[in-house]
């Protein structure tokens, strides 16, 4: 699995692969992670408050000197739309990956 | 090292349909928590799906008064104190507006108390979001009515002495409709909690506990806004319907979060269409507001 995601000032688009895990009877669904970069001011909020421990702190600065969130663990985005609602600074959301979108990695 | 691209996704976030994205960046320091109670009260909007016509924000001054000018729906910023007062007049003008108050502890508590009190008495139907960052923030960090005893402020340098107000207290014992509290990291109940005091008519509060990371904690050494968010993760308790005496917010005590007043009195305009209905009968027609 790639661990290093398009990282830098980028905003990273992270994209998940359905697995066939129980798929005729549990659903799990599956985010997809949006990050506009250059407005996130490096509060941590979605960092600490992800329930599945997806994203941690880049390396690098954003234009602001901020660094920002990055998708630290592949697939495992449960959108529940947590780090959106608490980010302060509208920088970062997911989206649910469309059924079918990816087929299997 | 700086990277110099600035890419933005395809999609866009979607809180911007509801934000001046020509002003965001906000003013707001990194980690404060005000950011995220816009998010909470947008996310409200678009869970009763009421028309972005059809409300309208009024603040004062303050950190949190900024509000009024990051929403992309109809607001005003007004004087230190007078949100409730010009909500007022919005609202009587046109009743059937959803009139929501956002500002702060200080403007709304301090300097607009005497507002707060008798729109509370006279069961105005404005729902007012406090956002109770225990000083007051823009100034400098001067104490402010919610301060809490032995918190360090700007003006209360040794610790403050005052005995501060419950938020929650004072609005039920005015006669407010629909009293709840909760913090900035309990988001999801705060986007229920705004949802249903828009839609209770009457005058309801939301007092939102929010971090001030460059004054209130600053001062108190008290961490980041994300320490202060662990705080409130560690320390809130829940209690739905708790008497709102035993709600007095201690320094860095257990803070009670939860809906404690949802009760049903006759706001203003009815109380008044009741009134002259009996004194005038079948003369009177009942006021719905003067704007079409
Ligand atoms: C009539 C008047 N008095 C004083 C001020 C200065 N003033 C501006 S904001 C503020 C306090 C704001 O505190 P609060 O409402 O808690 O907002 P916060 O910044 O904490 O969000 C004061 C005293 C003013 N603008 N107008
Ligand atoms: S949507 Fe939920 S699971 Fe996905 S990154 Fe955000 S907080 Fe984590
Ligand atoms: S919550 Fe927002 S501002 Fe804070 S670190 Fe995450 S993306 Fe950046
Ligand atoms: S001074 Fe405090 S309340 Fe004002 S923007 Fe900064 S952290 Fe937020
Ligand atoms: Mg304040």
């Amino acid at each position: 699995m790639p661990q290093d995601l398009p990282a830098g000032p980028k905003s990273t688009t992270a994209k998940y692969w359905r697995k066939p895990l129980d798929a005729d009877t549990v659903k799990v669904p599956h985010g997809e992670l949006h990050i506009v970069v250059n407005r996130c001011k490096g509060c941590l909020f979605c960092v600490e408050y992800c329930p599945r421990e997806v994203l941690e702190m880049s390396q690098d600065f954003n234009v602001k000197g901020y660094h920002y969130p990055e998708v630290s663990k592949d697939d495992a985005c449960v959108n529940c739309g947590l780090c959106e609602m608490l980010c302060p600074e509208f920088a970062i959301f997911c989206v649910l990956e469309e059924e079918g979108g990816g087929g299997e990695a | 090292m700086t990277k110099e691209a600035t890419l933005e996704p395809e999609l866009s976030h979607p809180m911007e349909e509801l934000l001046r994205m020509d002003r965001i960046p906000h003013i707001w320091c990194p980690t404060c928590g005000l950011g995220t109670v816009v998010t909470a009260f947008a996310s409200a909007i678009q869970k009763l799906e009421i028309g972005l016509d059809d409300i309208a924000v009024v603040s004062g001054i303050g950190c949190t008064g900024r509000v009024a000018g990051y929403v992309k729906i109809d607001s005003f910023h007004t004087t230190h104190g007078r949100a409730i007062p010009f909500a007022t007049g919005l609202h009587l003008a046109n009743p059937k507006l959803k009139t929501v108050v956002i500002s702060g502890d200080g403007d709304l508590i301090s300097i607009g108390g005497n507002h707060f009190i008798h729109a509370a008495r006279r069961n105005i139907d404005l729902t007012v979001i406090c956002v109770n960052n225990f000083i007051y923030a823009m100034t400098g960090g001067q104490v402010a009515p919610t301060t809490p005893l032995t918190a360090n402020a700007s003006t209360m340098p040794y610790g403050n002495f005052e005995q501060p107000f419950s938020i929650p207290y004072l609005a039920d014992s005015c006669g407010a409709v629909y009293v709840a509290r909760w913090s900035a990291l309990h988001v999801r109940r705060l986007v229920t909690a705004i949802a249903e005091a828009i839609a209770k008519p009457g005058f309801s509060v939301v007092e939102v506990i929010s971090p001030c990371s460059t004054l209130y904690s600053r001062r108190n050494r008290l961490g980041t806004g994300l320490d202060l968010m662990r705080f409130y993760h560690d320390n809130c308790e829940i209690k739905h319907g708790a008497d709102t005496r035993e709600l007095e917010i201690k320094f860095q005590e257990k803070i009670t979060v939860g809906k404690f007043i949802d009760r049903d009195r006759p706001t203003f305009v009815q109380s008044m269409n009741n009134w002259y209905g009996k004194v005038f009968g079948d003369e009177y027609e009942p006021y719905e507001g003067a704007v079409e």
